[in-house]
């Protein structure tokens, strides 16, 4: 089990991984909009928290003061080898301009809303499958048995792996993100990806496929192949963006109309409704927090900002900003004004965004087809992953 | 009624494209253009604001 210190004060000592920010940020977040808009902590180095919309998107497009080139929100705390495996991290999420400008155009078209369209037939049919496998039993766990199958399956397709391996990616994945605080964790699920990675595209050299590591394998840029490390980058990326992020938003969207009958009733009965409702669960559940690096000191609405200071990135804090939206504590499937940014805003704006979308409405739509109606089980406890990324991780159900 | 997308603010998040795919093209980059030049049916005016209003990087204007 994690401790940490309790937080004594959340403008000065705020704890992503505190326990009561895990489970339930939003009253957090609503008292320091009003106290303390951009919160400061000395927890695991200088960090700060904006709250506010403006100055999360604000801070988002100032790419000139607040750097991507560390974006982890827990801080690697080991030993980091002389000669990295990955020099530039994983592009284009942990690059600046100019890496961060080509690398993210060659991963773009993969994500583009006609090619995902493509996903579309298999994310249904997994989904259905999952389902087959507990709808006789009346009961099932809505994060583990069904969120989190569904991503790294449509991943491991696009990429060309074995969605055979699915739990191990899931395993390493997890390691890097919700247990980033553990350092031996971190470095087995760094180390698992990197080593699968590496022989992955040794096979790919030898007899290419039509996946995406293969292509970034045959692309030239001025002239020159791709260099190795920046397609293990890349690769690793796809991976461990694409899993936990959109598992947590599934995740988190079951739980909401798990709790809420009326929702869940009317996006059982209602289909138009959906693509609204979708952006709106997103709003309101959005999963991702990011780093940014301070560039050089700056003073932003008051805050006196060092050079390597860490900014996270409360995208999910922007997003219930009542400043930006009515009622922005309640879930309104028909919202119609919502400008969320629940992928990010400006140009590290999620890559992955349109498959995203596709998976959670597919996943929804799937899930309240074949059980329109479910609660959470009596008794069962309901656990939630924070930090870099906040979901459901056990999410017991029952359904007639 | 007539609408403009920015392509300078325009960061790919495909709303406008997902509220009113009759008025929006997305390029494979996600950049998004409007269909023609960009004038709006009556019958779609609404489905052109609802895309104003959700555009997260404000970068569609009625001209």
């Amino acid at each position: 089990m994690r401790t940490t210190a309790p937080v004594s004060e959340w403008g000065s000592d705020f704890d992503v991984l505190d326990p009561q920010y895990i489970a339930d940020p939003f009253g957090i977040w609503d008292q320091l909009r009003t106290t303390c808009p951009i919160a400061h902590t000395e927890r695991r180095g200088s960090t700060w928290l904006p709250t506010r919309y403006e100055d999360v998107t604000a801070i988002a497009h100032d790419i000139e003061h607040f750097s991507s080139l560390e974006v982890a929100v827990i801080p690697f705390e080991g030993e980091e080898p002389e000669e990295p495996v990955l020099p530039y991290g994983l592009p284009p999420i942990s690059a600046d301009p100019p890496l961060h400008t080509w690398t993210r155009r060659l991963l773009l078209p993969w994500f583009s809303h006609n090619r995902v369209e493509t996903y579309e037939p298999m994310t249904r049919g997994l989904c259905s499958g999952l389902i087959d496998g507990f709808i006789s039993d009346g009961r099932a766990d809505a994060a583990s048995d069904y969120a989190q199958q569904i991503p790294v399956r449509v991943i491991a397709h696009i990429l060309g792996v074995s969605p055979d391996l699915a739990d191990t990616f899931t395993g390493w994945v997890r390691d890097v993100l919700e247990f980033a605080d553990d350092q031996d964790r971190r470095v087995n699920g760094v180390q698992g990806l990197l080593q699968y990675f590496i022989a992955e595209v040794a096979k790919r050299r030898a007899q290419p496929g039509d996946d995406l590591l293969s292509e970034l394998l045959q692309t030239d840029v001025d002239g020159a192949p791709i260099e190795d490390s920046l397609v293990l980058g890349a690769a690793a990326l796809v991976l461990i963006a694409g899993v936990d992020t959109t598992w947590s938003a599934i995740g988190s969207s079951l739980w909401h109309l798990a709790t809420h009958p009326d929702d869940r009733k009317r996006m059982a009965e209602d289909p138009d409704v959906m693509a609204l409702a979708v952006e709106e669960l997103l709003r309101a559940y959005s999963p991702v927090t990011m780093a940014r690096i301070v560039t050089s000191d700056v003073e932003y609405a008051g805050c006196h900002m060092k050079a390597g200071d860490k900014i996270l990135m409360n995208f999910p804090a922007a997003n219930r900003d009542p400043e930006v939206f009515e009622d922005a504590d309640e879930v309104i499937l028909d919202r119609a004004h919502n400008r969320h940014v629940a992928f990010g805003s400006g140009i590290h704006r999620c890559a992955g965004s349109n498959l995203a979308r596709m998976e959670l409405r597919i996943a929804l739509e799937e899930w309240l087809h074949r059980i329109p109606e479910f609660r959470l089980a009596d008794g069962e406890e309901v656990t939630w992953a924070g930090g870099q990324v906040r979901g459901p991780r056990l999410l017991p159900v029952v359904f007639p | 009624m007539k609408i403009r997308v920015d392509p300078d603010k325009c960061q790919g998040h495909a709303r406008c494209y997902g509220l009113a795919p009759e008025l929006f093209e997305v390029d494979d980059y996600g950049l998004s253009t409007v269909v023609g030049d960009g004038s709006v049916p009556p019958e779609l005016e609404d489905r052109a604001r609802l895309a104003i209003a959700n555009c997260p990087e404000f970068a569609i204007d009625e001209v």
